[in-house]
Order: C-alpha cells, then sequence, then structure tokens
C-alpha cells in the first residue's frame, strides 16, 4: 500500500492514499470494505444532550460482512440508512469505471469535513480535515485460476490495508472537538436515525486508459473550443 | 504522577482500563467464535454498553477474565494477555496468536480523562473489532469444525510469544495515552501454519509415505447427519455457569444439527469449558442470559470440569482426521491362516494402535518391496479402502513400517480377493497363476513344481526373495514360478539355455564328408571306363539307328 501523508498547515487537513488493483467484479467490494472500516472509526453514535451542557452517546453496532468475491470479512457499523448512501455512491463509481473501459483506473475519496459558519451572504464553509484517497486499478484475467488467485491475493491486501488504516486512526490527531448542542451539525451528520458519523462526503475521479482523467479532458476541450 | 490526578479521575480511569480489558477479552473470543457477529446500533443509551458499543457478554467469558484478573488491573509490567490456539481432534494444538493488553510509564497528564480517553479506548476497541477479522487466525476459526477447533487462554503477566513459531508478526492495534501511562493493545501473530506434531515417537519410525484415501468414509462419519456443519454430539448433561453455580442441569445437547462445535478450554488447571449450544429456543430450559440481545450468538452452557477431548478418546464415535485414520490402517493386520479376523480396536487413541504388543499370524514382508515380483501375502490381504479396524494390532514398532509398507501396496493383478480361493480348475485366464491358500501351499505347483530342473534357470533364480534371514523367511513367501504365456515344455524338458547348449554344435552329416569318399569315386570310374567304351563300340551299329530314327 502506497500511504502518502501530507500536512496541509493552511487547512490542517491529512490526505491519505490507499491503492488497490482487483478485478472489476470486485470494485465494489473492495471499496465498501475499506470506506466502512474508516467510517466505523469515524462513527459515533446519536447525542442525546441535557441540560448544564452534558450529553450521552448512544450505541453503535456492527456486522461481519463476508465478501462474495473476495477472500475477506470486515466490520462495517449496523446503520441500513448509511449503508445505503455509501453503497449509492460506490455504485456510481463503480458504474462510471466500467464505462471508462476494461483498464480504467479510477479514484473515490471520502472526504471528512466541518462546517464553520460565515455571516450572511456567504455561505457556510466546508473545511476538510480528513481525507482518504481509494485509487482502483481495474484488470482483466485470463482464466478462473486467475481469478482465484487474485481473490486471495486482493483479501490479503485489504488485510494490509485495514491494518494501516487502524494506524493511521490511531495516531490521534487531529479530530473536530466534541461540539455544543448547537454546533454539532457542523461537525457530526445529524441526519441519520441511529448513527452519527463526522459530516462527510464522497467524491470520484475516472482516469480512462490514457492516463488522462475526464476533467482533463473537458478542460482541453472547452481550452480548444476557445482557441477557434 | 498520580498526585495530578484527581481522586475522581482516578477511580474512573480504573474503571475505564478494568471495563476495556474484559470488553477486549470479549472482543477477541467472539471474533474467534467462528461465527459472524452482527449487534445493532441503538440511538438512545443503554447506559450498559460501555464506550457505547454494542459488544454482548458472554458470561463464561467475563466469567474467566475476572478470574484472572483477580481484582487487579493491567499495570506497568503487569500485562492481560490472550492466547488463541487450534487443537486438533488428535490433541495436537498450536498457538496461533497471542494479544497483550499492556500499559507502559509513558504518560499524558493533560489528557482528558473523562472524555478523551473514554472516547480513544472506545476507537481503539472499533480497530480490535477490524483488526481481529483481517489475522490469519480469523479464517481458520470460521472454518473450525470436527477437524479442530480454536481454544483461548487468559493470563496475566509477561508475553508469551514462544510458541508463536519462527517469523511471528507482530500488528499493534493502537494507543491510548493516559494520565497513569500508555495503554497499548497489540497482536502476535504465527506466519507459520504448518502443524507440527507433539505425539511422541520414538519408539516408532517415523511414518511416511502413506497413502491417502480420501474416499475412504472416517469411521464416525455416518453418524452425523448430512447437513451438520460443525457436529458435537457428545450426550452428557450440562451445567449453567452463573455466579449462584447452583448446578441445574440444562438438557443435553443431542443430535442437535445446529449444535457449534467451538469449545474454549481456560488456563490451566481449570478445565472448565465453554460450549456454543442452539438457540435458548430450542432448549428445554433458559439459559442464564440476561442481556436477551444476544441474537446471533448462541445460547450458553457449561459442562462440568471434564475435557471434551478426552470424551472425544472414551467414545468409539469419535471424529476422526485423515491422520487418525492412518493409525487404523496401521492397526490392521491381514487375517491369520485359519482365524478370522479380529476387531481391531478403534484408534481414539492412536498412540495406544502404535504400541500394541506383539501377536503372532503377522503376515509382512521382511524385504521391500520389489514391484510386482513379490505378491507377499496378498492373497489374505484385503482392500484396504474398506477396511475399518479389521485385523489385529500392530506388531513391535519396528516392523511397524514394514507392516505400512505392506499395508499401502496395491493388490496386483490374479490375486485372492480376501478367503477368496481360487484354483487350477476355474474357469478363468492364467487360472493357474493364481496363487493359491497357504494351507495348500505343500502341493501348490507353484510353490513346489514337479520334476523340477537340477540347474535353476537365472530367472527363477533372480526371482527368490533375498531376505536377510535367507532360507529363514521362506515360508513367508509364495514363489511364483514364472513361465511365459502359452508355453509348453512337456515336449522339450529343458529350458531354453540349456537347449541352446545342446544343439550349439550338431553332428556332422554323412553325405557331406567329402574329403574320404570323393576319392574312390573317381577311382572306380577310371577303372570301369574301358569296358564301358568297349560296349558301347560293339553296340555301334544300333546307336547309328537310333539316332537315324530321331533324325
Amino acid at each position: 500500500m502506497r500511504l502518502s501523508f501530507k500536512n496541509n498547515l493552511t487547512m490542517n487537513c491529512r490526505s491519505e492514499l490507499l491503492e488497490v488493483t482487483v478485478e472489476a467484479r470486485q470494485v465494489e467490494e473492495s471499496i465498501l470494505s475499506l470506506l466502512h472500516t474508516i467510517l466505523l472509526h469515524r462513527s459515533t453514535g446519536k447525542f442525546h444532550y441535557k441540560k448544564e451542557g452534558t450529553y450521552s452517546i448512544g450505541t453503535v453496532g456492527t456486522v461481519d460482512i463476508d465478501c462474495d468475491y473476495i477472500d475477506f470479512t470486515f466490520v462495517k457499523i449496523s446503520s441500513e440508512e448509511l449503508d445505503r448512501v455509501i453503497k449509492k455512491a460506490v455504485v456510481e463509481f463503480k458504474d462510471a469505471l466500467n464505462i471508462s473501459g476494461s483498464d480504467g483506473i479510477g479514484q473515490i475519496s471520502l472526504e471528512f469535513y466541518q462546517k464553520k459558519k460565515s455571516r450572511w451572504p456567504f455561505s457556510d464553509e466546508c473545511i476538510p480535515w480528513e481525507v482518504w484517497n481509494i485509487k482502483v486499478n481495474v484488470v482483466n484475467l485470463a482464466n478462473e485460476q486467475e481469478r482465484q488467485i487474485c481473490r486471495e491475493k486482493v483479501g490479503e491486501k485489504l488485510c494490509e490495508k485495514v491494518i494501516n488504516i487502524v494506524e493511521v486512526i490511531n495516531r490521534h490527531d487531529y479530530v473536530p472537538k466534541m461540539p455544543t448542542q448547537s454546533e454539532v451539525d457542523n461537525v457530526f451528520d445529524t441526519s441519520l436515525r441511529e448513527v452519527q458519523p463526522y459530516l462527510h462526503k464522497i467524491t470520484y475521479q475516472i482516469t480512462d486508459s490514457l492516463g488522462t482523467s475526464v476533467s482533463t479532458t473537458m478542460r482541453r476541450l472547452i481550452k480548444d473550443t476557445l482557441a477557434l | 504522577m498520580d498526585s495530578d490526578l484527581s481522586t475522581q479521575d482516578k477511580k474512573d480511569l480504573d474503571k475505564f482500563i478494568k471495563f476495556f480489558a474484559l470488553k477486549t477479552v470479549q472482543v477477541i473470543v467472539q471474533a474467534r467464535l467462528g461465527e459472524k457477529i452482527c449487534t445493532r446500533s441503538s440511538p438512545s443509551p443503554t447506559g450498559s454498553d460501555w464506550f457505547n458499543l454494542a459488544i454482548k457478554d458472554i458470561p463464561e467469558v467475563t466469567h474467566e477474565a475476572k478470574k484472572i484478573l483477580a481484582g487487579q488491573l493491567p499495570g506497568i509490567g503487569h500485562s492481560m494477555c490472550v492466547e488463541i490456539s487450534l487443537k486438533t481432534s488428535e490433541g495436537d494444538s498450536m498457538e496461533l496468536e497471542t494479544w497483550c493488553l499492556e500499559i507502559n510509564e509513558k504518560c499524558d497528564k493533560d489528557i482528558k480523562v473523562s472524555y478523551t480517553v473514554y472516547d480513544r479506548l472506545s476507537v481503539l476497541l472499533k480497530s480490535l473489532l477490524a483488526v481481529t477479522r483481517v489475522t490469519p487466525a480469523y479464517k481458520l476459526s470460521r472454518k473450525q469444525g470436527h477437524d479442530y477447533v480454536i481454544l483461548y487462554r487468559i493470563y496475566f503477566g509477561e508475553v508469551q510469544m514462544r510458541g508463536l513459531g519462527e517469523g511471528f508478526q507482530t500488528v499493534r492495534v493502537g494507543v491510548v495515552g493516559t494520565p497513569v501511562g500508555t495503554v497499548t493493545l497489540s497482536c502476535a501473530y504465527r506466519t507459520n501454519l504448518a502443524l507440527m506434531s507433539n505425539r511422541q515417537f520414538e519408539r516408532s519410525a517415523p511414518i511416511m509415505g502413506i497413502i491417502v484415501d480420501h474416499f475412504v468414509d472416517p469411521p464416525c462419519g455416518s453418524q452425523r447427519p448430512a447437513n451438520m456443519g460443525q457436529p458435537c454430539n457428545y450426550r452428557y448433561p450440562v451445567h449453567k455457569a452463573t455466579d449462584d453455580d447452583d448446578g441445574e442441569a440444562f438438557a443435553g445437547v443431542q443430535d442437535s444439527q445446529e449444535v457449534c462445535t467451538t469449545s474454549f478450554s481456560t488456563s490451566p488447571p481449570s478445565q472448565c469449558f465453554c460450549t456454543l449450544s442452539p438457540s435458548p429456543s430450542k432448549l428445554s430450559k433458559a439459559l442464564p442470559l440476561d442481556n436477551p440481545q444476544f441474537p446471533l450468538v448462541p445460547g450458553l452452557v457449561t459442562h462440568p470440569a471434564q475435557s471434551i477431548y478426552t470424551e472425544f478418546a472414551k467414545d468409539d464415535s469419535c471424529i476422526c482426521s485423515p491422520f487418525c485414520l492412518h493409525m487404523q490402517l496401521l492397526s490392521y493386520q491381514p487375517a491369520v491362516l485359519a482365524g478370522t479376523p479380529e476387531l481391531c480396536h478403534t484408534a481414539a487413541n492412536p498412540s495406544q494402535t502404535l504400541h500394541a504388543g506383539k501377536e503372532d499370524g503377522v503376515l509382512h514382508p521382511a524385504q521391500p518391496y520389489h514391484g510386482t515380483e513379490a505378491h507377499l501375502t496378498v492373497e489374505h490381504m484385503p482392500n484396504i479402502p474398506g477396511s475399518r479396524g479389521e485385523g489385529r494390532r500392530s506388531t513391535s514398532p519396528s516392523d511397524l513400517v514394514e507392516t505400512l509398507n505392506a499395508l499401502t501396496r496395491k493388490v496386483g493383478a490374479f490375486v485372492n480377493k480376501p478367503n477368496a480361493r481360487l484354483s487350477a480348475t476355474m474357469d478363468l485366464p492364467f487360472a493357474a497363476f493364481a496363487p493359491r491358500g497357504l494351507d495348500s501351499e505343500d502341493n501348490d505347483p507353484m510353490v513346489h513344481p514337479p520334476d523340477s530342473p537340477s540347474c535353476m534357470s537365472p530367472l527363477q533364480a533372480s526371482l527368490h526373495s533375498q531376505g536377510s534371514d535367507g532360507s529363514g523367511q521362506q515360508d513367508d513367501f509364495v514363489m511364483v514360478d514364472f513361465r511365459p504365456a502359452f508355453s509348453k515344455d512337456d515336449l522339450l524338458p529343458m529350458d531354453l539355455g540349456t537347449f541352446y547348449r545342446e544343439f550349439q554344435n550338431p553332428p556332422q552329416l554323412g553325405s557331406v564328408s567329402l574329403h574320404i569318399s570323393s576319392q574312390s569315386m573317381a577311382d572306380d570310374l577310371v577303372d570301369s571306363l574301358p569296358e564301358k567304351l568297349a560296349i558301347y563300340e560293339r553296340n555301334i551299329d544300333e546307336f547309328d539307328a537310333f539316332v537315324d530314327m530321331l533324325q
């Protein structure tokens, strides 16, 4: 695994890169396993504020998930709402990756941020404090034997990735401090019923077989159009 | 150090560390149950879920952990360790991993106990949940069943990693700084998963080259339902484990198809076992579970202080691994001459089979096998795959290897099946070459051919067994007189070599002796010529008339 650490002093945001090489049918499960492992550590129970500034926290349940196409089991938070949100984003990424071509390279990012209230007319500012980039290389395999080997190898690689995630998490670097009741929505996603993850968003970027990203291609097209 | 910590914070911190240790043990043990864990999130705090995580407690595990802790906490120099090991049905065991919770001297005085330490301990528990699924022991635990089970042992003190073998890997789950020290949770796991047998083989040679017949049913395989994943057919009363320990017996688990065979042994000298039984609804009595939210983990019963594996050894219906089956093959011997095969002792304890005393009627070669030449005792060698426990116990250990070699040899062609005797009168191809029964060995022309030539052919001589004991081993062998197919030696009672020597120099023909008779013929011819010429001249007119007639 390639783990790069970038300390952005101005934004206090750290960036971690996880790279996996998988078969097309393994894309969804491999990304879900990593995202859920990260969210497991970046989620708490629901806050229940009481008087005098105290609060209590709900209970987070966990579920073991066996992958179908990978020899791997991961733990995720027991929350159907969160599952739907994550899966929707991953499926979109997977479909975009499939459309781009068989040798596509893509990157899906999980960004944790906190909102900073701004005065009117300015909108609230989203300040990322931790970004996890998962770079996916899709390969095609020729026969079933290679697929079986790939199944085991990808499982081993994901085990390493989980350990690396745990190492990063347990450095106990910057995380937003516990907010008051009025600021809880600036730090946590309180829209879910059972759990309360840190505010986060998922974005992705697809690179086609030529090594150019879609955004780069669009930029070039616009430039060429303007040059005419 | 401690003087900066308020009494309340110290009290809270001790409580946090204590329950963290207990929850750590629960997470590790539950991750090795062999089943997937599923707990529900609760938006409202229950008040009983430490670190805001839904980790259900197995009472026996908690009881054992508390007993080991004995009121003390993991501290500097006093680590709490959870050892996970694997134990096969034959009794071989292997340590897989050791989880260690320790506290070092590095303190973080500025950290807040009430929430920061608590929150970080919660994160550390989540990390433990994730890491317990990625170590090699997890996959092994998911596959545990009748071949092996996963055990745990909790101990206090210095970490013991010698049992993990060479090249073990370590992974640090995480650290949490506290005002009294840094809590560190780590795991050392074995990378070499080759099972080293602890069986004592001093008295017998190592068994090599065992042919594994994968299609042989295990001795007790037929007793298990086909759909039973992890059989555990023990049938003895179980006792619930409560703090009161009233000894109330639960209904025993009998022929349940959902019984999990996961069994755990605790650290010695205690032999209290915890076995997971089917869900409470399937038992006649309620199980002592205070927390109803224990959905996916079956109910719990405990057994009296008795080793489950001891029970397996005593029970003939033990579940034997292929290795155990090999021990049964080793114990097998061909039937004696006149007796029926005796039942072999079930190889519940293979060591017993290996070291049985000598007995008669051992029909095994004293020399290595030589291809098709020596059929040896095949006439009483039954089909090994079909045999289960027939035969006698093995003889002295020094012959075990030879016996095994014999047992593992394939039955050659034209060899009798057990108790089946062929005679030359049977209408079978090459029936004359079929071995005879031992009781008719004296009359067996194959063994004692009639009118055997005085000069033994080299080919025949090479077929005789060359045992180290010489002729003393003759009775152990059936000599097969090699004859080419369709050959008959009635007209010419000699072998090829004799024939060649005899007819190598044939006698000369009488008419071919020219140097003696040729001279006499010439002399006779010269002497008779004048007379013949005189005769021809007197009859010349007749000859002329004959010639004129031809013209």
